[in-house]
Order: structure tokens, then C-alpha cells, then sequence
């Protein structure tokens, strides 16, 4: 018996990407919803209602670029040079939010306003640097073998720019779910207005993105069956349960916010990212560099996969397990008085 | 190749491995010391280590959090910059930095939560497991980066495919290759007396500021500081000289840089200080000790020892940086070994190191001693490994991205803006955290540990 390795890894890589998104996806929003708390307190119930986990939240992401690295080296060779100004951009921003969350606290007069607007900063160019490289990302990648062969600026288009700002409001979105969760009272409160005008906007901009995807880039559209200026029926209607999937999230997300109940909203907006997730990944898959490398060519040696697959097997479940058992500590509303400070 | 991007993108790699390895090798002993604190705490119910410990999670937590940010910069960095090298190198040292980031980033991150905020969450025996596992994860990160380093100073398991890709052969000789029991050893307490150095530093200054008597906690800091120096540092010559030895034999030209030999001879003089000069192949001036390089390096003076001349110009590395990193930190080596004798001496024959103040200042002047010898040890390590990134395999201006000078300079450029915003900051905010000094937990010995230690918490809280 012999494992299809790349395909396993390729779900491996998926997942974390997916993982980080939905998981920093909050943390960011937060940053990105700070200057419109109240008061500097109730920034701080914000900070503290993330500060446990944020990092476990960002390590996600580590394992996103050192797993391409190690799955994929020939994929993280290729993106990481052609999208290199973004993702400069989104390590520094990541750098300037994520001492925030010591510094703020030990800020002074001067030192304090500077790291909140830090944070926020940073999380809100972070999240943009996020959105160009997944816009740099679906518009393709100049190869010439399997090395990046385009320009510096290749990722800086119109579309990239809406993909950018679609997912400051997805992950705004997040954020302000997050908190109608783990918060109670005003902040709740603003929390819910924040809530409807992110769900807004996230609706609106993903649709947007959908639309101009189908006519921006027609080797997408041919997949959602898009072409000549008409839908084909047959390659489209096994695809509908996606953005049905979308639309079915952005219900719950309403129901959650009108109800106020718990975690819904949080798990709605979770499933509107989850189908624009399987939505992007139908536009580009099997490839890992859109659009002349497929995720085969893009392996890293057999014996690599096959060692850390065995790895993956032991490590993963204990990882899971203990993320699970820190959130499950911290669960419950966050009042002024989480900090340890 | 555009040369200006490849000098651009090994400074910026420079630059930003030099900034990181500051914090993982601080946090690394930290975190130790702390399980330890909290550990002694418990078992002693002796509250100067609780008040001990409450203070330096503080600066723990500052420092951990800039290691974070800052180590996330080079898993994108190898791929923006170097990858060339990643796409040769990853079949082989790929899986090592995924073990890195399943094996330690995800423990370290998580048990940092239940660390800094589970106070109340948690019992005391949970509380002191978390503590555990964050130092475990420190130190087991440490040993997956060190083995792909070390693999990469001396590269065996595996083999080199056709099209120029590597391929491991061996994952045991490719994890633990030869060099890297010692080198990992080597870092590990380089981790350590950089960590009871900077410990040992803030005691003295509390207890110079404060007058010895009233001071308990910082007596205690200072004389397990002490303890560590007397032990660790002349231990970590022993293993720094092992370290060497291996050098010689798998880097030679590494090796004829540090000493800055450049004729092979037997008889090699010692050189304390030159001038080499590339250009001219010799020293410029020395000041040398006959016969003594050739005992130092190969155990005899009648040894034969491989100078620089021996290897063609294009092969040969950086020698005046490499000799004289190499000095700095043995010679700071040479006075932690001195501190901890004259520490130890006091203990033994006088009232105490903290009625001392020429010792209390000595310590204060070094407590910065720890960092400076860990870097200069790094760039013996990378620059003597140059022109290679992967030694005799790959060099490194055949590594470069294909990426433009003018994109790598700008992004070198926020790099040092940002990072010295960062720096600078966090540097004041410990120091103010060390000039404020551990506060006196208040007594509160009928309460559980658990409970008392959140509780101490909130009232050290400003």
C-alpha cells in the first residue's frame, strides 16, 4: 500500500492555512475594531479577552509557511520571492501588534495611546498585507520553471486591492462575533452594532469579489462553468452548495446577533469563511502556484512527507487537545479583571 | 544574480537572526529559572521565591512575546530571500523546522497562556506543569534549530540528485550530525549564563540601590546566580573548546579564520590580537604567543594546523570578523569564569557578595555580557561557514531569491526602523521593570498556593 503523501500534505497545508485564518482572523479583527471602543478600559476587556491564546492562535500561521517550506518547497520558493513586498508588510505590521500586548500594558502616558494605535495599526496592515497575497495569490504567478520570473509590484491590481478590503470586513466580522461572545454589557452592546455593519459589509464584499473573480480572471470562471457571458448549468449546479454555504452562515450570523446567543455568530461568520475558502480553492486546485504548478510538482521527497506525516500523526492530535483545553480554561465572559497585570 | 540583493538580503538575514537570537536565548534560561522558582516555591514554602518568581514572569513575558514576533520573520524569510536555498535544503532540513513548530512552538505558545493568565484557572501543580512545559518547549526549539544548523555547518545523510536537489538518505545522521551534540550543549548553556547574568545584574543593582539587609529575595537571586556562574561557565568552556576541536576537523578554514593562521605549519603561534588582511594574506600586525595556536587548537605543539592559504581565495571566509567575534567571547567567557569565582570566594570567606560593592558593580557591568558573547559566537558560527550556506554544498550567493536590490532594501530598511522602535521599548520597559524591583508579596501562608499566588499577583499589580 503506498499513501498519496503530496495529496495528504496538500490537506495538511489547508487546514492551517484554514485554521490560522479562522482563529487570527478574530485576534486581527479586534485590532481592526479598537479605535471605536469606548474608553481605554474597555480596550483592555478587548485585549484581554484574546491575550491567552493569541499566540497559540499565530503559531498557525508559522506552521502555514514552515510547513510550505517543508511540504512544498518548490510552492514556497515560487510565492514567498513574487509576493514578497506583502508579506514583508504583514511580519512587520504582526511585529507592531504583537508587542502591543505586553507593551500597552506597561506603557506610561506617552507609551500607552502609542501601542494601542499600534495595535490597531498593525492589525489592520496586517490583515490588508493578508488580502493582497491572497489577491497576488488567486491572479497567478509568472514562473519560468519553477522560479518566480515576474515583477516586484505583480500582486498591486484592483482586484488585489478588493480582495484586501474584503477581508478587513470578514475579519472584522470575526472580531466583533468574538466578542458578543466572550464580552457582556456596553461592549457587548457595541459589539452587536459592530457585528450588523461587518456582516454588511462582508456580504456586500464578497460578492463583489465573487462576481469580479468570474470576470477578471476566466480561468476561475471556467471552473463555476462562466464563459462566453453565460453559466453552464451542468459544471455550476454541483458547485451551488458553496455559496449556499455562504449564505446559510450569513443567516446564522444574523439569528446570532439577534439572539445574542453565545457563540452562533461566531460560528456563522466561520462558515461564511469557510465557503469562500472551498469557493477560492475550486478556482485554483490541484495547482499550489496558480496557474503552472500543481501541488505534485511543488513536493518536497517522499521520505521528507512520509517522516513528518508520522510526526503529524502523534503531534497533531496532542496539539488539538491542548488548544481545546486552553480555550475551555479561559472560556466564560471576560470582565475588567482577566489581566494578570 | 544582482550582487547588490545578495549583500542586501544576507544583511537583512543578519540583521534579523542577530535581533531574534537575542530573545530565545535569554527566554530560554528564563523560563528554566522560573520552573525552577516556582518549583523551590512550592516544595519550600519560602515566599522570596514566590516574590522572585512574580517579578521576573513579568519580563518574561516582554521578552518571550518579542522572540515571538520576531522568529515568525525568518519561517517567511528563508522563502522571500533564500529560496534558492530552501527549494535545495528542504528535502533534508525541511522536516527538522516542522518538528520545530509541532514539537515546541505549539507548546511553548499554549502553556504561555496558562502561565501568565491561569493563575486563578489552575491548581499550583498544573501551574508549575505549564511553567515546565514552556521551558521544556524553549529548549526543545533550541534543539531542532541548532541540529539544522549544525547540519548545515557539516552536512552528512545524505545525497545529491541529478537536478541538483538533496535528498536525505539517513535521518539519524541528518538530525544528529556529528557536530551537533556539542553545539547544542553549547547553546544551551550559553542560554543559561546569559539568562543568570542578567539575573545576577538586576540582584546587584536592587541590593547596591536598597543596602543588603532588608533584601531577601535579591540575596537569593544573586547567590543562585553566582552558583551558575561558578558551574556553568567554566563548564561551557570545557564544551566551547569540544566545540572547537570538532571545528578543526570538519571546518578547517573556519577554524585558520578564527586563529587568523595563514601558512599551515606545526608550531602555530597564538595570536591575543591582529590585523588580518585579506588583500595581503597575512596579519597586519599581531601580538602572539609561539607555538601555543598549535597547542590550543590541536593538543600539541608539534601538530600540524591548516592555515588560510591552504584554501583558494574564493573558499575562503570573512577572517577579521570571524577572529575577532571569536575573542570577544571567549573573553567574556574568561570573566564569567572570573565572576563566579570571585562570587564564590565571597561566599565563602566574607559575610557575603552583597556587602561587596566593587562585586555588585562588577556584576551590574556584565550583565549585558551574556548577549554580546552569544552573538559574536553566532557570527563565528556563520560567517566562518561562508562563503558556503550549506557547507561544501551550496554557496550562499547561489541561494539569493530572485528578487530585485531595490525591494530588499526597503524592506531592510523597516526592518531596522521598526526593530529599533521595538528594541528600544522593550529594553525600557524591562530596565524600569528591574529599577522597580521584586515587591514584598504579602503574607498570606494560610491560603493555597494557588490561590495565594494569584492573589500576590493582583496586589504587585501597579
Amino acid at each position: 500500500m503506498s499513501l498519496d503523501l503530496p495529496l495528504i500534505w496538500a490537506g495538511i497545508i489547508a487546514t492551517a492555512v484554514l485554521l490560522y485564518v479562522l482563529l487570527d482572523g478574530f485576534d486581527l479583527g479586534i485590532g481592526i475594531l479598537f479605535p471605536f471602543a469606548a474608553s481605554p478600559a474597555e480596550r483592555d476587556v478587548m485585549m484581554d479577552s484574546i491575550a491567552p491564546v493569541w499566540d497559540g492562535n499565530e503559531t498557525w500561521l508559522v506552521l502555514g509557511g514552515g510547513g510550505l517550506l517543508a511540504a512544498f518547497p518548490f510552492a514556497y520558493g515560487a510565492l514567498m520571492p513574487a509576493l514578497y513586498l506583502p508579506i514583508i508588510l504583514m511580519l512587520l505590521a504582526l511585529i507592531l501588534r504583537g508587542v502591543a500586548f505586553e507593551f500597552r500594558h506597561h506603557g506610561r502616558t506617552r507609551g500607552k495611546p502609542f501601542w494601542t494605535a499600534a495595535f490597531a495599526g498593525g492589525s489592520v496592515f496586517a490583515t490588508l498585507a493578508q488580502g493582497l497575497v491572497l489577491g497576488g495569490f488567486i491572479q497567478g504567478v509568472t514562473l519560468k520553471g519553477r522560479a518566480f520570473a515576474g515583477g516586484p509590484f505583480d500582486w498591486l491590481t484592483p482586484y488585489s486591492l478588493l480582495v484586501a478590503v474584503g477581508l478587513l470586513a470578514g475579519y472584522a466580522l470575526l472580531g466583533s462575533t468574538y466578542l458578543i461572545w466572550r464580552t457582556d454589557g456596553d461592549l457587548q452592546r457595541r459589539a452587536h452594532r459592530w457585528a450588523w455593519i461587518a456582516a454588511g459589509a462582508t456580504a456586500v464584499l464578497l460578492a463583489v469579489v465573487s462576481i469580479a473573480t468570474l470576470l477578471v480572471h476566466p480561468r476561475i470562471a471556467v471552473r463555476w462553468g462562466f464563459e462566453n457571458g453565460a453559466f453552464d448549468l451542468a459544471v455550476l449546479a454541483p458547485l451551488l452548495p458553496i455559496p449556499l454555504l455562504g449564505l446559510i452562515g450569513l443567516g446564522v450570523v444574523a439569528l446570532g446577533i439577534r439572539k445574542a446567543h453565545q457563540a452562533t455568530s461566531l460560528l456563522g461568520a466561520y462558515l461564511v469563511f469557510l465557503s469562500g475558502y472551498i469557493g477560492l480553492a475550486v478556482g485554483f486546485f490541484p495547482n499550489i502556484v496558480p496557474y503552472d504548478m500543481d501541488f505534485r510538482a511543488a513536493a518536497n521527497a517522499d521520505n521528507a512527507l512520509a517522516l513528518m506525516l508520522v510526526g503529524v500523526l502523534i503531534l497533531l492530535p496532542a496539539i488539538l487537545g491542548y488548544t481545546v483545553w486552553v480555550y475551555w480554561l479561559f472560556r466564560g465572559k471576560v470582565g475588567g479583571d482577566a489581566g494578570y497585570h | 544574480m544582482d550582487l547588490d540583493a545578495l549583500i542586501l538580503s544576507r544583511l537583512q538575514f543578519a540583521f534579523t537572526i542577530a535581533f531574534h537570537i537575542i530573545f530565545p536565548s535569554f527566554t530560554i534560561g528564563l523560563a528554566s529559572y522560573l520552573a525552577v522558582l516556582e518549583g523551590l516555591w512550592l516544595v519550600t514554602k519560602n515566599e522570596a521565591f514566590k516574590t522572585l518568581y512574580l517579578f521576573w514572569v513579568k519580563i518574561f513575558a516582554i521578552s518571550f512575546g518579542m522572540g515571538v514576533v520576531s522568529g515568525v520573520v525568518l519561517s517567511y524569510q528563508l522563502g522571500t530571500n533564500w529560496s534558492v536555498f530552501s527549494t535545495v535544503a528542504s528535502p533534508v532540513i525541511g522536516p527538522l523546522l516542522a518538528f520545530e513548530v509541532l514539537t515546541a512552538f505549539f507548546l511553548e505558545a499554549s502553556f504561555l497562556g496558562v502561565m501568565l493568565f491561569g493563575w486563578k484557572k489552575v491548581g499550583p501543580g498544573l501551574h508549575v506543569t505549564a511553567t515546565a512545559l514552556v521551558a521544556i518547549g524553549t529548549l526543545i526549539s533550541a534543539f531542532w534549530i541548532i541540529s539544522a544548523n549544525s547540519w548545515m555547518q557539516h552536512p552528512t545523510g545524505f545525497t545529491t540528485l541529478p537536478d541538483g536537489t538533496l535528498r536525505a538518505v539517513d535521518w539519524w545522521k541528518v538530525i544528529f550530525s556529528p557536530t551537533f551534540p556539542e553545539r547544542f550543549a553549547h547553546m544551551a548553556l550559553a542560554a543559561y549564563l546569559t539568562t543568570a547574568l542578567v539575573v545576577g545584574a538586576a540582584s546587584a543593582w536592587r541590593l547596591l540601590r536598597r543596602g543588603p539587609d532588608e533584601e531577601e529575595p535579591a540575596q537569593l537571586a544573586l547567590r543562585m546566580a553566582i552558583g551558575m556562574f561558578a558551574i556553568v561557565a567554566p563548564l561551557q568552556l570545557l564544551v566551547g573548546d569540544m566545540s572547537g576541536k570538532e571545528v578543526m576537523h570538519v571546518q578547517p578554514a573556519k577554524l585558520a579564520a578564527i586563529e587568523a593562521f595563514w601558512e599551515t605549519r606545526t608550531e602555530q603561534p597564538f595570536h591575543i590580537a591582529a590585523w588580518p588582511d585579506r588583500a595581503a594574506e597575512g596579519n597586519r600586525f599581531e601580538i602572539s604567543i609561539p607555538k601555543l595556536g598549535s597547542l590550543i587548537t590541536a593538543g600539541s605543539t608539534d601538530a600540524e594546523v591548516k592555515g588560510l592559504k591552504a584554501f583558494a581565495p574564493q573558499d575562503r571566509p570573512p577572517v577579521f570578523i570571524v577572529f575577532w567575534a571569536f575573542r570577544v567571547m571567549v573573553g567574556l567567557g574568561l570573566l564569567m569564569i572570573g565572576l563566579g569565582a570571585w562570587g564564590v570566594w565571597l561566599m565563602w570567606r566574607t559575610r557575603g557578595p552583597e556587602y561587596s560593592r566593587p562585586f555588585l558593580w562588577a556584576a551590574v557591568a556584565m550583565g549585558p555580557a551574556g548577549f554580546i558573547a552569544v552573538i559574536s559566537g553566532w557570527i563565528v558560527a556563520e560567517v566562518g561557514r561562508q562563503p558556503y550556506v550549506v557547507y561544501g554544498v551550496l554557496r550562499t550567493a547561489d541561494a539569493v531569491s530572485p528578487v530585485g536590490a531595490g525591494q530588499v532594501s526597503a524592506s531592510l530598511l523597516a526592518f531596522m526602523v521598526i526593530y529599533a522602535v521595538i528594541f528600544s521599548v522593550g529594553v525600557l520597559y524591562i530596565l524600569r521593570l528591574i529599577g522597580e524591583g521584586p515587591e514584598a508579596a504579602p503574607a498570606e501562608a494560610d491560603e493555597p498556593p494557588g490561590n495565594a499566588l494569584a492573589a500576590g499577583a493582583k496586589e504587585v499589580a501597579p
